[in-house]
């Protein structure tokens, strides 16, 4: 039985404009230690996807299922929801300054969340706490669990928030988009971190981000995700070595490339906006900006499809399979 | 921290001295000449000159503020009257006879009882409303609540005052006759007589703070530390409880202290509504009969309250709030 799996989940907001489709129809399983990167651009509902797992989208109404363990999340009492969250599953998000209560001393919030959960001293709470900022690398864990939130940096904040995360030792953590706010060189270092603790303590990871790039490394499994809708699944090679869907080309192909061979080379970008979630694009949501727009496309929804022998690589594309294959090979691969 | 009060109070004592200088001058700028008011009808001139002299007016402008700062003896009472000398008698009133000061302290109890006494009642009637409006916001209790407000704030104080006596003592007989009682003479007595005027005060106050907390806990609930406490599995309880009171109420006490540190400079109309001889009732007084030394006087001493408390706010807000301790 899967860790986590996630079935049909829909979320929608009532606005005065319309309702939101903010998620429409997702499906993922998670296995124990397992990695599973969701990549989108901004509003294609990842993170609702995400916190309305953890019943934390505030006004949204959610539809689907998602078994934790085998019990349904979505239908479970307030009482039942909160002995999950953060023990069984964690979440950490992307700017921790803002994340952290800004009244309250770093440590004390740890503490906090150790004490929420389990019966010990508050002595044994606060030296738990000291020992996990030493284990995610922050210097002077017994002088830094006074200190309050503003007055760390950036990189090292983040890791104080991965460790309250991971106090509890949960089977999952949920990291949205951990390392958008941080400078490239400190998220090198909270990816790093974040891949050691992995391997430690055997958590199964959903990271979310609009970085393909960030998901490189770390993710077993990879959902692409467009306008709410999950467009393409594959395991992270055929992602980004036999990718199945014109958007995930887009967002490989824009990735800047960096070395002497290609100074002058202009940004390659995906034309065109995402849309308003409100009024979708009729038939596949992505018609307005792919290059390979067909007829058929503006018409009718795609349903997500194998994308060949690998039953498990799931693409939700109206261009034929060779099309594919050969729009790739010829065209977009050479200039990746 | 200590250099952030040193800082402070450096302030505190020039604007002080500005407004010093402005109430000084208010006394060349009001109608009327003191002098002449001192004395009684059908003066002769020369009596009117010797009161000129007595009063320092026929000196130099610089010379009378200098003597408003650091006075002589201008009286014969053995008490300088300047404002720098200690103690500092806010000036001399020829009408009442007394320093200025002593006629303001002699009022002083009644005042900071009416603003003791209605911050206590505005706490906990707007506070709790507040908070019970952001907790399910735009349901029944949400709208009662801002009507409320809404009547507190567009309900003018004396009306209030005077619709409550009307009501509660006129008709009903069930509030006493508008008197002040001291505290030590009859406490029971004294919260009986003051208790309208608290009402009074109170409700108006107690609206602003009612929007205020509303508005802080609604913008609070939305911050990404909330949805952190709630993603760490607390109790809902301890979600609103610590970490949304928290930051919601921390720029009440900065309200608080400033509304207290005004009506301490007297709460004008509650104070004649209700009979009650406070600084705010000697001012009416002082101002109706042009006694310019009271009024100065007590612009002086409400100023001063009032920069005093924005400077203990100030003081308060960084013991709160983490953040501005180290800035």
């Amino acid at each position: 039985m899967a860790l986590l799996e996630v079935t049909d989940l829909r979320v929608q907001f009532r606005t005065d404009d319309g309702i939101v489709k903010a998620v429409d129809g997702v499906n993922f399983s998670l296995d124990r230690g397992q990695t599973l990167g969701i990549v989108g651009e901004s509003g294609s509902g990842k993170s609702v996807t995400c916190l309305s797992i953890m019943g934390l989208a505030r006004g949204g109404r959610v539809g689907g299922q998602a078994l934790f363990q085998g019990k349904d999340l979505l239908k479970m009492h307030a009482d039942e929801l909160r002995a999950v969250r953060g023990k069984q599953i964690a979440m950490i998000f992307q700017d921790p300054l803002s994340s952290l209560h800004p009244f309250y001393k770093v440590g004390a919030q740890i503490v906090e969340m150790i004490l929420a959960h389990e019966k010990m001293s508050k002595k044994e709470a606060r030296d738990r706490a000291i020992d996990l900022l030493r284990l995610v690398g922050v210097p002077r864990p017994d002088r830094r669990v006074d200190d309050y939130p503003h007055q760390f940096s950036g990189g090292m904040r983040q890791r104080a928030m991965i460790a309250m995360a991971l106090a509890l030792d949960p089977a999952v953590l949920i990291a949205d988009e951990p390392t958008t706010a941080l400078d490239v060189t400190v998220q090198a270092q909270v990816l790093d971190l974040i891949e050691r603790l992995q391997h430690e303590f055997g958590t199964a990871i959903i990271m979310i981000t609009h970085d393909l790039g960030v998901v490189a490394d770390i993710a077993d499994d990879v959902l692409v995700m467009y306008g709410g809708k999950p467009i393409e699944i594959a395991d992270r090679r055929s992602v980004y070595y036999q990718p199945h869907h014109p958007y995930t080309w887009g967002l490989l192909q824009s990735i800047p490339s960096v070395g002497a061979e290609h100074t002058g080379e202009k940004l390659r970008a995906i034309k065109g906006m995402p849309p308003s979630l409100i009024h979708l694009p009729t038939g596949c949501s992505f018609h307005p900006r792919c290059p390979y727009v067909m007829d058929v496309c503006k018409k009718e929804e795609p349903h997500l499809l194998p994308a060949g022998d690998n039953g498990a690589h799931l693409s939700a594309c109206h261009l034929s399979i060779d099309e594919k294959q050969r729009i790739w090979q010829q065209e977009v691969a050479p200039t990746r | 921290m200590v250099r952030y009060i040193i800082r402070r109070l450096i302030w505190v004592v020039i604007l002080l001295f500005a407004i010093s200088v402005l109430t000084f001058s208010m006394f060349f700028l009001l109608p009327g000449d003191p002098a002449q008011q001192s004395v009684p009808k059908g003066a002769t001139p020369e009596t009117l000159a010797q009161v000129r002299h007595r009063m320092g007016l026929d000196q130099p402008v610089y010379r009378q503020y200098l003597n408003f700062l650091h006075g002589p003896d201008l009286v014969g009472n053995d008490k300088p009257s300047g404002v720098l000398n200690w103690p500092p008698n806010l000036g001399y009133s020829f009408r009442n006879e007394q320093p200025v000061l002593d006629t303001i302290l002699d009022r002083l109890p009644v005042t900071a009882s009416l603003a003791i006494g209605a911050a206590f009642f505005w706490l906990i009637i707007g506070i709790p409303i507040g908070i019970l409006a952001a907790l399910r916001p735009r349901s029944l209790r949400d709208r009662a609540a801002m009507g409320f407000a809404l009547f507190g704030v567009s309900m003018p104080v004396f009306l209030l005052g005077i619709g409550l006596l009307y009501i509660f003592y006129f008709k009903l007989r069930w509030a006493p006759a508008p008197s002040y009682v001291p505290f030590w003479e009859n406490p029971l007595s004294w919260a009986n007589h003051l208790f309208l005027a608290w009402l009074t005060i109170a409700l108006g106050t107690a609206a602003l703070y009612t929007r205020m907390v509303r508005g802080n806990m609604m913008e609070v609930a939305g911050e990404d530390y909330v949805r952190t406490a709630r993603a760490k599995g607390l109790t809902e309880r301890r979600v609103v409880g610590k970490h949304i009171l928290r930051s919601s109420l921390t720029p009440v006490v900065t309200m608080l202290g400033l509304d207290i540190g005004t009506l301490l400079g007297g709460a004008i109309v509650t104070e004649r509504v209700f009979g009650l001889p406070g600084v705010g009732a000697t001012t009416i007084s002082a101002i109706a009969e042009s006694d310019l030394p009271v009024i100065q006087g007590v612009v002086l001493f409400a100023a001063f309250f009032v920069i005093m408390f924005n400077l203990i706010v100030d003081v308060v807000y960084a013991a709160l709030d983490p953040r501005v301790r180290y800035s």
